[in-house]
């Protein structure tokens, strides 16, 4: 996933930061789930559940921060085709 | 006739004023990606007066205000990914622990039946309470609350087991929620008679 040579016009970044936001909402949103979920099997004694959601948040963390890098270059990338 | 402002930056006798011209007296952008755009779409010549004082670049604003909304949430999604793992290290903290010791808490002849009583199990700061019910059964729980941790209160005539922060209310014979906020049942203390006296053999948590 890399950013063309002449980069996105400000309109087409601004169209790919609201797909980004929009998928970001959705990881938080099923990260914020797991953490409520496993808190209360563990305060009930279910340890099954703890690493494998740890796992998983830690999935859904590496995905927002891989968006994140991406938004970045896509910056750098317009950045240079304007020559600033 | 009025004297053409001059727009550059410091110029003589505009020192100190940088920023203060208006948009218009700029060269014409011909940049796609560098055209103001007025929040309402219409033309420049329907805009009141004031926006040409403060000309804002609507769509740099909403493109900045939304990627900077994103670090935000990337941020909360480390803190929810840290919050995991620190589960997870409780958890193995736990489970490196192993199960309580034994305790003795009462002699069985002193507590009489329809009677509770407070003890902490398996630490200090564990308050827990013992009943035993008109019929000799012995029944014992974690005493905090599975919503907010307030100190629950056992009922034995009723056959409850009564939160009074929240109106949570437990069954006495199984600890498990029946009205209120509870999420879980009460941690239920295990219990033996050895020899006349009544000892905590360990703490069962349950999530249904």
């Amino acid at each position: 996933m890399g950013a063309p040579a002449r980069g996105f016009t400000r309109e087409q970044r601004t169209t790919i930061v609201y797909g980004i936001l929009g998928f970001v909402m959705v990881l938080v949103v099923l990260q914020l789930w797991l953490l409520t979920a496993t808190m209360n099997a563990f305060l009930g004694g279910d340890s099954a559940v703890v690493w494998p959601a740890g796992l998983a948040s830690t999935a859904c963390l590496a995905l927002n921060a891989g968006l994140l890098r991406y938004l970045r270059r896509l910056e750098r990338a317009a950045a240079r085709a304007s020559g600033l | 006739m009025t004297t053409p402002l001059d727009p550059r930056i410091d110029s003589p006798g505009r020192e100190g004023l940088t920023g203060t011209a208006r948009s218009s007296v700029y060269e014409a952008v011909t940049d796609r990606d560098q055209i103001s755009l007025p929040p309402d779409g219409r033309s420049d010549s329907a805009q009141p007066a004031w926006r040409g004082d403060f000309p804002i670049d609507w769509p740099a604003d909403h493109y900045v205000a939304r990627r900077d909304f994103t670090r935000f949430l990337v941020l909360t999604s480390l803190a929810f990914s840290v919050g995991q793992w620190w589960i997870a290290v409780q958890q193995w903290w736990r489970d490196r622990r192993g199960r309580p010791p034994l305790k003795r808490i009462a002699a069985l002849r002193d507590v009489v039946p329809g009677s509770v009583l407070v003890f902490a199990y398996p630490g200090e700061n564990d308050p827990c309470f013992l009943v035993r019910t008109r019929d000799g059964a012995l029944l014992a729980y974690g005493q905090k609350c599975t919503h907010l941790s307030c100190a629950v209160i056992p009922d034995p005539e009723r056959g409850v087991i009564r939160c009074p922060c929240h109106e949570g209310l437990f069954e006495l014979g199984s600890g498990r929620p029946i009205a209120g906020p509870p999420p879980r049942p009460l941690p239920r203390v295990l219990v033996e008679v050895r020899n006349g006296d009544i000892y905590a053999t360990g703490v069962e948590e349950r999530t249904v």
